[in-house]
């Protein structure tokens, strides 16, 4: 879990993606390949904006160990203006989301493993 | 002239009232707001700490100037809640606003006054030429026994500063501090509370503090309290604050911008950058501005600002005023759920 985080440190605290010079489509997460272009395509990490709006969302009600002081709470795709996609969740209230709501990128905590383990940061929307 | 670039606040959203504390301990709310000058505190969410916060304020601050993030080449988060015991939150604020990778980076512990020990510090990196542009951040999420009269002033909130040479808003004029072993407040190892000398937190502490450093750095620079528009101290609650700004010889509309205590409580290493955040918000070129942080401890860092024409068109929205009015009000049973105040097992 630890080396596996560590690694995705960059797009999670920054939303850094990927971005296919060929086709011009914008990912995350980022790719090796472009889904599209396959061989042809030209991939490269860019910053992916921190704006978007909500495609669809859930509300978790049945939540992991982890996230059960958060219950309920709701998780959502936010398309970033870039045009990616990205699965996350929303900081506000259940009644509070609709589908078409602008959002924008924030910091939080996602978890922690344990009171002696590591804490987990990463990226959620609020509403704007 | 080193100074402010630029800067960033972050409140929390939910508050809780004062009456809503002395309701569960059985006290007088009345008695309590007056005698403390707090109303509300603000409250972290669960998913808040001291990292989330310095990262939104570090972040507001950067966006503000436009500076890209590989210019920072210093990073000081001060806080007495840091997540970790052993790991500095200021990795975590570096690599999440994308600091440059050769940075100097620490994190800082002074009670409420190690927010502008890093200012202190990123002015002289700057001076020195060590550094283009530092960021000093002073966040909390600060911790208080259930019951204690802590619990109605400890609260969660933060504030940045970019500090460099170019385009400054407001210039350092002087800086300096007044340090003194006095043990008012202090937390051992381990304890998750901390502990209070009760009356001893006054007078020896905040008042010869705040009132020496305040008062030595007005004299070595020829000042008198007239010389300045605006006058922020560390604000541990609403009378301390009032108090030693009528010693010094402030009146109450040199102060009353910057005094955020009533409506979000004591937000430690945040809590005078808050109010010298909200002075900055409505602040016009050549005012000058006395900011004196305290921490228990205890000491004081005093600064002279100078705000510069550059001001005019640097963009400060959202206030911190505007901010302060963003409330989502929660009971104590939501309040101690997100301060860890109920034992799970």
């Amino acid at each position: 879990m630890l080396p596996r985080f560590w690694r995705k440190i960059k797009y999670r605290y920054r939303l850094v993606g990927s971005y296919c010079e060929n086709c011009g489509e914008y990912y995350h997460p980022p790719r090796n390949l472009c889904p599209k272009c396959r061989r042809k395509g030209s991939i490269k990490e860019v910053p992916l904006g921190s704006e978007g709006t909500i495609l669809s969302y859930t509300v978790v009600h049945d939540a992991p160990d982890d996230f059960k002081l958060q219950k309920p709470y709701v998780v959502g795709l936010v398309k970033l203006d870039c045009g990616a996609v990205v699965t996350a969740q929303i900081c506000c209230k259940p009644e509070e989301v609709e589908i078409g709501k602008r959002v924008r990128a924030v910091f939080r905590k996602y978890s922690e493993e344990g009171e002696d383990g590591i804490i987990y940061y990463g990226t959620k929307f609020e509403l704007i | 002239m080193v100074g402010i670039v630029s800067y960033g606040t972050y409140i929390p959203a939910y508050r809780i009232k004062a009456e809503e504390i002395a309701r569960i301990w059985g006290e007088n709310a009345e008695s309590i707001k007056s005698g403390l000058g707090v109303y509300e505190k603000a409250v972290a969410d669960i998913d808040e700490d001291t990292a989330t916060i310095s990262v939104e304020a570090s972040r507001e601050a950067l966006k503000r100037c436009g500076i890209p993030s590989e210019e920072i080449k210093a990073v000081f988060v001060g806080s007495e809640s840091h997540p970790y015991a052993v790991k500095p939150t200021a990795t975590i604020v570096a690599e999440a606003i994308g600091a440059n990778r050769f940075c100097y980076a620490a994190d800082l512990e002074f009670a409420c006054k190690a927010g502008t020990a890093g200012m202190q510090i990123c002015v002289a990196m700057v001076k020195a030429g060590m550094i283009k542009y530092g960021l000093a951040v002073g966040a909390d999420t600060s911790q208080s026994s259930p019951g204690d009269a802590l619990e109605y002033s400890a609260a969660s909130g933060g504030a940045a500063f970019i500090i460099g040479e170019n385009e400054t808003i407001a210039e350092v004029k002087d800086t300096l501090s007044f340090t003194t072993d006095t043990p008012d407040f202090w937390r051992r190892e381990g304890m998750p509370y901390p502990s209070h000398g009760g009356r001893f937190t006054g007078e020896p502490a905040y008042f010869r503090h705040v009132y020496t450093a305040a008062k030595e750095i007005m004299k070595r620079n020829n000042l008198s309290p007239e010389d300045f528009s605006y006058a922020v101290f560390h604000m541990p609650n609403g009378k301390f604050p009032t108090r030693v700004a009528r010693m010094l010889g402030f009146s109450s509309e040199q102060i009353e911008q910057g005094l955020v205590v009533r409506r979000i409580g004591n937000t430690y290493s945040g809590s005078s950058l808050l109010g010298f955040s909200a002075v900055l918000d409505v602040a016009k070129p050549g005012e000058r501005i006395l900011l004196t942080s305290f921490g228990s401890g205890a000491g004081s860092d005093a600064f002279i600002f100078e705000v510069t024409e550059n001001i005019e068109s640097y963009p400060r929205e959202p206030k911190v005023w505007e901010k302060i009015e963003r409330a989502r009000y929660i009971d104590y049973g939501l309040y101690a759920k997100l301060r860890k105040k109920i034992r799970m097992v």
